[in-house]
């Protein structure tokens, strides 16, 4: 029933293979900002980055480090004012959707990319029943009639594993509780066969029994249906079970990007360095934890060149006057910093 | 060891469900906490684990004595802290403190810091005469990591971590002895997370104090807590020294609990099996009989439905256990740090 997308299928893992073209989707140079009452914020100061057909990008970082923004930016959905893009394009097959009018930018939504939230239950309508509201998109988007609308939704729940779909069909948001909400989320987002699926922090409000059944759903999903998939999330536990490639994201701007393998291996920024310390572990005793000092900084006020600088631990003279720009270090993997290369080779 | 500070003795906390507007008539009972003791040593961490709706905040807010207990009591140094009133319950107040989770909610907006850290001092005089307080205030700031210039400053203009500093900083106001963490860094980042950890193990050492630390984070509870009680439905299933819930877990929740948790290294991703649990948490209005856990249990036999599992060292656990079938399994490979 799915009809599977047939375009490239690149295999999952670092691109690199230089065909810019046969990318599913790709962001590049995106700058957005804030402009509020009390100044500009620059939210987002040129991110770059793509999926591809069948692989997870996770985007890692901390509040206020854009990540979410960036997704918002890539369906259409930020508000203005106060953001504003000011640079930047978003491509969806090699088109840039920031051209497109609105009409043309609908049509993606939700058969091109769909997302899905953190918290299931503002995301959900809470006045009509979730039956109606995946129903929805086969009337108005497919044309179908209510009977085969019904049956498709019913099929969807059933897809998600909620238990009882037929009955459940006609259950309002509140009847459901976090877990079988994420699940009719997703089963929304993915009634018309998206080829990209951002998934925003999904499983933050969870319970940990609860987030490994979302993120076994979710991956199962996908490789069914060859889906390219941006998880945006903070959390470095489950990026490391789930992501092909990372993308840390740090004052609105890409500070490393890897194959997860090797990130978590050996990160090449001080940055990523600091947050993979910084956690407690559950296979590890306990010891003085490490941490990065200071706080992140202001997005209205950001420190003239490295953003990280006042807080890194191997900061020098350059770093306070050059912002590093995002460069290849070894064959599939890059950083911003100017010390990326000792990083890297450091043993 | 040292000897018990806090003793929780068979603590049950029920809430009413009522059903009408004019005539309310009591229609069921939310059974949030149900039969739970466990005792607290001084200068150990005893931390709470369990996830939403398992009653470890209502636990929390038992023991301060926030909420009078359904049955059962919370005794301090001999004394039964809910039978107490006025003046003596005042002065127990000083021994326990609570940090809240939400430092964004916690602390009132129109106070300003010195105003905030200073109240504690107005309720309790005794600790500091009055000329001495900007003072206490100023060291307070200083011991909790902030500047101590700040001190004029409103809660807005601190960040998260900072704001959770200041509500540790008001926890420690009176030195009490006790300080209940109620989720103290989950609304934290993870570079904050890590500051806030340090700074609250650091002042156990400093101050020598007992902590119970409530959190659904497995992996914090790990790293900051001496004895862990895992909870599920308002009863705790297993209750044992750090080591014992986490390299040798004898409940099946307790091992459903570890296995799910993500461990940041991608190379773990094919060896480590996660124990699937299906279905969701039975509602604590009317909870399953017997034990608690078994519809959500692979191990469920006839027994299970029978006979409510008690809380103790069973054949194969060197540590009290609520399940009938308590079996040893390695659910993470720990390695030192």
């Amino acid at each position: 029933m799915s009809d599977i997308l047939v375009s490239e299928q690149s295999a999952p893992g670092p691109g690199g293979s230089g065909r810019p073209s046969g990318r599913l989707l790709e962001v590049e140079d995106l700058r957005v900002e804030f402009r509020t009452r009390d100044g500009v914020a620059k939210v987002i100061n040129g991110v770059t980055y793509h999926v591809d057909a069948g692989e997870t990008l996770a985007v890692l970082g901390e509040s206020g480090s854009g990540k979410s923004v960036t997704a918002q930016t890539i369906m259409g959905i930020l508000d203005t004012p106060p953001g504003f893009v000011t640079g930047g394009q978003v491509r969806f097959h090699g088109k840039d959707m920031l051209r497109m009018s609105d009409e043309e930018r609908r049509r993606i939504r939700g058969e091109g990319i769909a997302m899905i939230f953190q918290d299931a239950l503002s995301a959900l309508n809470p006045v009509f029943t979730v039956g109606f509201q995946i129903a929805e998109q086969f009337r108005v988007r497919r044309g179908m009639g209510r009977a085969e609308a019904k049956k498709r939704a019913i099929d969807m729940l059933d897809q998600v594993k909620i238990p009882n779909a037929k009955s459940r069909f006609n259950n309002y948001p509140h009847q459901f509780s976090g877990g079988m909400r994420q699940r009719a989320m997703i089963a929304m987002s993915l009634a018309l066969d998206p080829e990209v699926l951002i998934a925003d922090e999904p499983t933050t409000a969870l319970d940990v029994t609860v987030q490994a059944q979302i993120m076994d759903l979710l991956a199962e999903l996908q490789r069914e249906r060859q889906m390219g998939m941006i998880l945006i999330t903070h959390d470095l536990g489950v990026v490391a079970d789930v992501a092909d490639r990372i993308a840390v994201m740090y004052a609105g701007r890409i500070v490393e990007e890897a194959d997860v393998y090797e990130l978590y291996a050996k990160p090449a920024h001080p940055y990523t360095i600091g947050l993979i310390d910084s956690i407690p572990r559950l296979d590890e005793k306990g010891q003085q934890l490490r941490t990065i000092k200071g706080l992140p900084p202001n997005l209205m006020n950001i420190p003239p060149g490295c953003p990280f600088n006042p807080r890194c631990p191997m900061v020098q003279p350059v770093c306070r006057e050059k912002v590093p720009p995002l460069l290849q270090v070894g064959a599939a993997r890059a950083s911003a910093c100017h010390f990326a290369e000792e990083l890297v080779n450091r043993v | 060891m040292s000897e018990n500070i806090l003793e929780v003795n068979d603590l049950v906390k029920h809430y009413p469900v009522t059903q009408g507007v004019v005539f309310k008539k009591t229609v069921g009972q939310v059974k949030a906490v149900d039969g739970v003791s466990f005792g607290l040593r001084a200068g150990e961490t005893l931390g709470v684990v369990g996830e939403s709706g398992c009653g470890k905040s209502t636990l929390a807010r038992v023991l301060m004595n926030l909420e009078k207990p359904t049955a059962g009591n919370v005794v301090y140094k001999g004394q039964d802290i809910s039978k107490l009133s006025g003046g003596a319950l005042r002065r127990l107040r000083r021994q326990i403190q609570l940090v809240m989770q939400d430092p964004y909610t916690s602390l009132n907006p129109r106070m300003t810091v010195g105003d905030l850290l200073g109240e504690p001092f107005e309720i309790h005089p005794e600790v500091a005469p009055k000329g001495s307080r900007r003072a206490k205030v100023r060291d307070l700031l200083d011991v909790v990591g902030l500047n101590p210039e700040h001190i004029n400053r409103y809660p807005h203009q601190f960040s998260g971590g900072q704001r959770q500093r200041i509500g540790i900083a008001r926890a420690l106001a009176l030195r009490p002895e006790i300080i209940v963490c109620d989720e103290p860094v989950s609304a934290l980042d993870v570079s904050i997370q890590a500051q806030v950890m340090n700074l609250l193990e650091q002042l156990q050492g400093e101050f020598g104090l007992s902590y119970v630390f409530i959190a659904h984070d497995l992996s914090v509870v790990r790293h900051l807590s001496d004895r862990v009680a895992v909870m599920y439905l308002g009863k705790i299933v297993e209750i044992g020294t750090e080591d014992e819930i986490y390299e040798r877990p004898t409940h099946p929740y307790t091992q459903a609990l570890l296995s799910a948790v993500p461990v940041p290294d991608p190379t773990q991703r094919n060896n480590k099996t996660i124990i699937r649990l299906t279905g969701d948490v039975p509602s604590p209005i009317s909870p399953p009989s017997g034990c608690r856990f078994r519809t959500r249990c692979w191990k469920a036999q006839d027994v299970c439905a029978e006979q409510v599992p008690l809380l103790e060292i069973r054949r194969d656990s060197d540590h009290p256990s609520a399940c009938h079938f308590a079996e040893r399994r390695q659910i993470v490979a720990t390695h030192e740090a």
